[in-house]
């Protein structure tokens, strides 16, 4: 029907657990064309690039791939159909030679005995494509960018005709993206069609014919790039109308020395530089876009990874020699991002999940004293309306919302001093946001510092009395949440961005 | 019931339904199977393997895999042994679970150390300390023909071995440790998900180093009823008894991937392989059969843990 149509997308929705990531998405891919695919952070970009790559199935809509209706879609099946998808995270076996990679499940046998003409076999592929790399070289000892050329001439091995790349420069040097870009094109100009899914604007504006933006799963429009700017894409990411979701009111933090202060930070895990301060019954918020480090400035401060330099002190001392236990006893406690790798243990009840880091509290001479644990168990559960209401609930069986005020709550049990929340919000209903959102104003009404890491911008200003923006694990400004917007916020941190790639290549 | 709450109940209670069943087939066969003095018998008779399972179920709940308690258990019967010629019986009978703590750190500290599998380890661990035993009893039986040595193996009180006291006493003992103490609390997190039990300020190396030390005591213990019993001490005692064990322990539902399981089940466990061995005996089927039929119903139970872990 559509001739000259790569991919065309009808309606597609997506959604995890109940909560939409996409809905009704309808675009054309075409083909020949480098395909920009922006939008904030959790917009559902990334989800969409998998979609096509059939990683993630869609639960409404269908795909038609060079005009051919296809049922089921799958990776295999996407493959097969010409569409490749190139991870962020590099899916290479380490310890075998580039040309192995390439034609890993491809290689020619007999009888399960290999011809070992791989490397043979990639030199015709590479003198046709113009991609160069040592077949015989060990994938393990190649940079990343060399990597990527793995995956591309892999796809290209396949016969791909289609190559999503998911965020591929989130761990390139400056150098490193001009290469990529440039096989970009090659791809194109030999007709291939190349889905560039990316939250660096410069990248897309550089290298892209086209791009779609989309924004909270929906789409917002496609235009040529030509005619788009950095300021034109912030907005069809923002939006001119957002939904508005109320927030608490803010309540006048007590003034006096900060609770909670940060000065200098430093680690092997990507911080650099991180310089903060919380006081009593302030909410701080952390912004910064996906991989800038915000996370790991939370883990420096509770213990969770040493730190190299700098210093953190709690009421004007010094805490150094920082452990998870010793911050726990000291008040200063954090609510990580992942319930189900970091938060919960799935396996056991709720009051059991609440009371873990607070053992020693709820026991004498070693024994656990049940009838306490369930008491402030309870009392948990009714502060933060869990459902089911149950001291011994099954938690691996609650909604995600309902997971996430369990974790809430596992950290509040002992009334802490400072309270770091990692994502709080994050994959939970609308019930369960707004409940989890005035528990956040409540704990610092009563007192505490809180420091809130959130990928939604949106979410940060309408909590937090003052924000820190993190770009590359450091704080690199302070701004006020409520002489600022999404928009404003957004380009100041692409001003950073972009600040320090320049600063990077010089 | 739904499907599966019933899938819960026949990952907890299966093996108590496959002992009832097996009970009563045995019981209509053979007028022989029924009488007190028979079960208690097949209970006395597996004393050390249910003492070595109720501690594998710490260790296997914790995620881990303790592959040599076997060995543990032939270090523990050639040092009593000698020790109770050498030194004094007594003395002998309580070095036995104490070389086996002592054993069972070394275990723990080479895991967590090393940052090896559990497995792996023990692998290794197993050899070390079976070949210290051979070295100690210079491949020799090591006889101790003493009352003050045969009385924990051979004794009874209130109508009961004292062995099958021991081992209620030890099952009851890690019970309570498991479902009522911090440590269980602890050993279940650690299995159950060890990062974010890490974020929980729990130092998890530890819980694991004291697993391992708990199923070094119970093999130690378990060697020094089993040594007593048959008044002597040998390097190859309790070959292949840390695979029974694991069996056990599987057979009561406990998870292979750790967080979840019950000490009570395993000591059920341990009972229902002896069933299976005992109806051969007094049926006189072909042993013959024997392993086939005990690898089929641990197949079995494999599979219902699994499906239920599935969701």
């Amino acid at each position: 029907m559509e001739d000259g149509v790569a991919i065309h997308a009808e309606g597609i929705g997506v959604s995890f657990g109940g909560v939409p990531v996409l809905s009704d998405v309808t675009l054309d891919i075409l083909p020949g064309e480098i395909h920009g695919l922006i939008g904030e952070n959790g917009a559902g970009k990334s989800t969409l690039g998998k979609v096509f790559g059939g990683y993630y199935h869609a639960s409404t809509g269908s795909l038609r791939v060079f005009g051919r209706e296809v049922p089921k879609w799958d990776p295999p099946t996407a493959l097969a159909n010409g569409v490749a998808m190139m991870h962020q995270e590099l899916q290479l076996v380490p310890a075998l030679t580039v040309a192995q990679n390439v034609y890993l499940g491809l290689e020619h046998q007999n009888w399960g005995v290999l011809h070992r003409n791989e490397a043979g076999r990639l030199a015709a592929l590479m003198r046709s494509s113009g991609f160069e790399l040592d077949p015989n070289a060990v994938v393990a000892d190649l940079s990343i960018a060399d990597q990527q050329k793995i995956e591309i001439l892999r796809a290209l091995a396949r016969n791909a005709k289609v190559i999503v790349m998911d965020e591929p420069t989130s761990s390139l040097s400056k150098d490193e993206v001009d290469q990529l870009h440039s096989s970009m094109r090659s791809l194109r100009d030999e007709g291939r069609t190349v889905i560039y899914v990316s939250h660096f604007l410069e990248d897309i504006l550089a290298v892209t014919d086209r791009v779609t933006a989309l924004r909270d799963g929906k789409f917002v429009k496609t235009a040529d790039t030509a005619g788009e700017s950095r300021s034109s894409l912030v907005s069809a990411m923002l939006g001119g109308g957002k939904t508005e979701t109320p927030y608490p009111d803010k309540v006048r933090p007590v003034p006096g020395n900060p609770v909670l202060s940060v000065e200098g930070l430093r680690t092997s895990t990507g911080v650099n530089d991180a310089n903060l301060t919380a006081g009593r019954g302030e909410i701080v918020g952390l912004i910064g876009l996906v991989g800038s480090g915000r996370s790991e400035i939370a883990r420096a401060i509770i213990g969770a990874d040493p730190a190299v330099s700098g210093e953190v002190r709690l009421n004007g001392a010094r805490y150094s020699d920082r452990t998870l236990a010793k911050s726990a006893r000291s008040g200063l406690v954090m609510v990580p991002e992942d319930r189900r790798r970091q938060g919960l243990v799935m396996t056991m009840a709720v009051r059991a999940n609440m009371t873990l880091p607070h053992l020693k509290r709820f026991s004498t001479a070693g024994t656990v004293k049940a009838a306490e644990e369930k008491s402030r168990t309870r009392e948990l559960i009714d502060h933060f309306r869990i459902r089911p209401a149950s001291v011994d609930g099954d938690v691996a069986k609650y909604s995600g919302g309902n997971q996430q005020k369990v974790l809430f709550g596992k950290w509040l049990v002992e009334n802490p001093a400072v309270v770091i929340l990692d994502e709080p919000s994050r994959g939970v209903d609308v019930g369960a946001r707004e409940r989890i959102h005035e528990a956040i104003a409540e704990l610092a009404a009563e007192g505490a510092a809180i420091l809130l890491i959130s990928s939604e911008i949106d979410e940060v200003l309408g909590l937090a009395h003052r924000c820190y923006l993190v770009d590359r694990g450091r704080t690199v400004e302070e701004i006020s949440p409520d002489d600022n917007t999404e928009a404003s916020v957004l380009s100041a941190l692409f001003m950073h961005q972009a600040t320090k790639t320049e600063m990077a290549s010089s | 019931m739904s499907w599966h709450g019933f899938g819960r109940f026949l990952q907890s209670y299966a093996v108590l339904i496959m002992i009832v069943l097996l009970m009563a087939a045995l019981s209509l066969m053979s007028d022989s199977f029924l009488t007190f003095r028979n079960l208690l018998n097949i209970l006395n008779q597996n004393t050390p393997l249910a003492i070595m399972a109720a501690a594998m179920t710490l260790v296997i709940i914790a995620g881990g895999f303790d592959l040599s308690v076997g060995s543990i258990f032939a270090m523990g019967a050639v040092c009593s042994a000698w020790l109770a010629l050498h030194v004094d019986p007594y003395f002998g009978l309580l070095m036995a679970p104490v070389i086996g703590l002592v054993l069972g750190t070394i275990n723990g500290f080479a895991i967590t150390l090393l940052n090896v599998h559990s497995f792996l380890a023990t692998i290794a661990t197993s050899l070390i300390f079976k070949g210290i035993a051979i070295v100690i009893s210079d491949g020799r039986l090591i006889p101790v023909r003493m009352d003050e040595f045969t009385w924990l193996g051979r004794g009874k009180i209130g109508g009961a071995f004292i062995a099958v006291w021991v081992m209620v006493i030890f099952a009851v003992i890690l019970s309570f440790v498991l479902t009522r103490t911090t440590f269980g609390r602890r050993v279940l997190s650690v299995g159950g998900n060890e990062e974010a039990a890490i974020l929980s300020g729990i130092r998890t190396n530890r819980i694991k180093i004291a697993t391992f030390a708990i199923a070094g005591l119970a093999a130690g213990l378990a060697s020094a009823i089993a040594v007593s019993r048959i008044s002597m001490g040998q390097a190859s005692a309790g070959t292949g008894m840390e695979l029974q064990a694991i069996a056990a322990v599987i057979l009561g539902g406990t998870s292979i991937y750790g967080g979840v399981g019950a000490v009570w089940r395993s000591v059920a466990g341990v009972f229902l392989l002896a069933l299976i061995n005992n109806g051969f005996n007094i049926l006189n089927a072909d042993p013959f059969y024997r392993d086939l039929t005990t690898g089929l119903i641990i197949l079995a139970a494999i599979g219902i843990s699994a499906s239920g872990r599935r969701r």
